[in-house]
């Protein structure tokens, strides 16, 4: 699937800061990223909360406007477009949303709410015509047709979640940003959206931006994987690549904290993260990760670590580790 | 994605059947009635007090002005259903009368001020910035001033006549649904649903009147059942003082203002108008209730 590098989105020197209210505070919630999604790949977004991975994805698909850099769409720049020239494009990049109880408007059926996307875009004539559309597309993602004129609250949390596929798919999008859609399921139905997100992908050719926490989750789905710390892009790497040896130190206690189900194999001594995250309205001078990281260097508290290729990964650190 | 991918379903008469359709206003309203009855009684009662104002002329045994000054202050009687006043004017017919202008006053002035509220609270919360600054600073003026003394002020320089009355009720009754809607359209706005909506593209428009407005509906339902009284009761305090309206015309409250020096001796000619009142007080809140509640999805089923 990665193997023709089509890029389908890149952003380059990306930055996107919040005003606090005061005078010369801001918020850096997303600093300096670039990156590539290619066409049909699913890359996984990772970091802790607040690490900007949510505002990185909205402010890709131009639901946020950037504060500086560019954003390439079929090599075309979306980010200095305006809301009516950006039009044509916004049917191209859907969302899927954390929270399947927040996400869908409590008044409106499920015929209402899959139909909404496709009546905005007038793609069909009739309203018979919208409900057929509407079936088929509960029949895609596996809820049964009868139950049309429902209401979201009389549904599960997965099938509310596989809903809002339903809507996002509805317009034949190429990217979705799915922004952590199982982390508010139950256990048992992570795995069935998971795999209802993976089928869809090979059926409609789709390319997916996948923000999450769980990293059992992400070596589940994605391709690719890029880890963020502080807005700032830590390191993307084939997945495989990265959870065999990462390159970058923060990746490497990302990895060391996923559970073990197998309470023998506990006994490991962790790697446990000392010092305090930096506050996003004061960013350090140099690495992002310095006050943390047990490697850092006067390098590395002085001056700031640039995105760099080693082989076909990319990290941002002085000293990257050597497996 | 192209139609092949997905099974071919088409919507026949079976599948139709098993989904049915949505409620429409007509099956919600037949719902209600079914699981309340007080608001279905209600319904009737508004109905009835609507149908008796319009056709007033018809029912009415006397003129509205009729005076015979030999049966003035008589109790209820065969000749009298609620007596009459100190002019010798049929109390019925005079409260048939002057349910038209209360009844109309009760209503109207509350859907206008809810439809301005509406449009004013919703442009304010969902634009933010300066136009919710200047709207809403409009709407502290309205409500700092006693919704009275404007209503005074409106008449004095508008001139008294029944449609300045309208105008001068409705612009005290829209700042209060004005600050009801922008407060719920600044908590809905930030909700994941109407996010949802803007990702998919839908208008600013199509999500003010689609998503924002049905879930404000509730206490739009609860302030109109209490605008609707108070209209009632400040034509009345107009009319007390002199610049609503006018004898001879008739209209419930003036008629308990008038009742009101025969307070001990004929109580009958201040009762009757009130009772009234709080009939047509009491429906509208009952019926806002039924209508809340049968318009509330988690209700179904």
């Amino acid at each position: 699937m990665t193997n023709d590098k089509n890029v389908l989105l890149s952003a380059e020197h990306l930055y996107k800061s919040y005003d606090t209210g005061k005078k010369d505070k801001q918020i850096h919630a997303v600093s300096d990223v670039s990156l590539e999604i290619y066409k049909g790949e699913t890359l996984a977004l990772v970091g802790e909360s607040g690490c900007g991975k949510s505002t990185l994805g909205r402010t890709l698909i131009h639901m946020l406007p950037a504060s500086s850099g560019s954003i390439y769409y079929d090599g075309k720049d979306i980010a200095s477009m305006t809301d009516k020239e950006f039009r044509p494009y916004r049917r191209k990049m859907q969302m899927i949303f954390q929270d399947p109880y927040a996400s869908l408007d409590p008044r409106m059926t499920v015929r209402d709410i899959i139909a909404e996307p496709i009546e905005t875009y007038k793609l069909c004539k009739s309203r018979e015509e919208t409900t057929e559309m509407v079936l088929r597309l509960m029949d895609a993602v596996g809820i049964p047709g009868e139950f049309l004129q429902r209401y979201p609250h009389q549904f599960s949390g997965g099938q509310r979640q596989r809903i809002g596929i339903a809507r996002a798919i509805a317009l034949s999008p190429e990217l979705i940003i799915c922004d952590e859609p199982v982390s508010a399921l139950d256990v048992s139905v992570q795995s069935q959206v998971l795999n209802l997100l993976k089928d869809i992908q090979k059926i409609y050719d789709l390319t997916y931006l996948f923000i999450g926490h769980d990293l059992s989750v992400i070596n589940f789905v994605a391709d690719r994987v890029c880890v963020m710390f502080l807005g700032f892009v830590c390191e993307i790497s084939k997945k495989e690549e990265l959870y065999e040896s990462p390159l970058h130190p923060y990746t490497e206690f990302l990895l060391d904290a996923i559970p073990l189900a197998d309470p023998h194999r506990r006994k490991r001594e962790r790697k446990v993260l000392t010092g305090e995250i930096p506050s996003p309205v004061d960013l350090p001078k140099g690495c992002a990760f310095c006050t943390r990281c047990p490697y850092a260097t006067e390098e590395c508290r002085t001056t700031r670590p640039e995105l760099h290729s080693i082989g076909d990964r990319q990290v941002a650190c002085h000293h990257p580790l050597q497996n | 994605m192209s139609s092949q991918d997905m099974k071919d379903i088409k919507l026949n008469d079976e599948l139709q059947l098993e989904i049915g359709e949505r409620d429409g206003i007509r099956d919600k309203l037949k719902k209600m009635c079914r699981q309340n009855h007080l608001a279905a009684i209600s319904a009737i009662v508004i109905l009835i007090i609507i149908l008796m104002a319009v056709f007033a002329p018809v029912i009415a045994p006397y003129g509205e002005t009729e005076a015979i000054l030999i049966d003035r202050l008589q109790g209820p009687s065969m000749k009298h259903l609620l007596g009459t006043d100190e002019l010798g004017r049929d109390l019925f017919s005079r409260m048939l009368y002057g349910s038209r202008l209360s009844i109309a006053i009760g209503i109207l002035p509350s859907l206008i001020s809810l439809v301005i509220g509406v449009a004013a609270g919703l442009t304010a919360g969902y634009f933010g910035g300066k136009i919710d600054y200047v709207i809403m600073r409009i709407a502290d003026v309205m409500l700092s001033i006693p919704s009275l003394l404007l209503a005074m002020v409106v008449m004095y320089t508008l001139g008294t006549s029944t449609v300045n009355l309208f105008v001068a009720l409705s612009m005290t009754g829209w700042s209060s649904v004005a600050r009801v809607v922008r407060s719920q359209t600044l908590s809905i706005k930030e909700s994941e649903y109407v996010e949802a909506a803007r990702s998919i593209g839908v208008s600013r428009f199509k999500i003010m009147t689609r998503h924002i407005l049905p879930n404000c509906i509730p206490s739009l339902i609860v302030l109109f059942t209490l605008n609707v009284p108070s209209a009632i009761l400040s034509e009345s305090s107009l009319s007390f003082l002199g610049i609503g309206v006018r004898v001879p015309q008739a209209s419930w409250g003036l008629i308990v203002n008038q009742g009101r020096q025969f307070l001990f001796t004929q109580p009958w000619l201040c009762m009757a108008p009130c009772v009234a009142i709080m009939i047509v007080v009491l429906a509208f809140n009952f019926l806002g209730d039924g209508l809340r509640d049968v318009l509330d999805p988690y209700m179904q089923r």
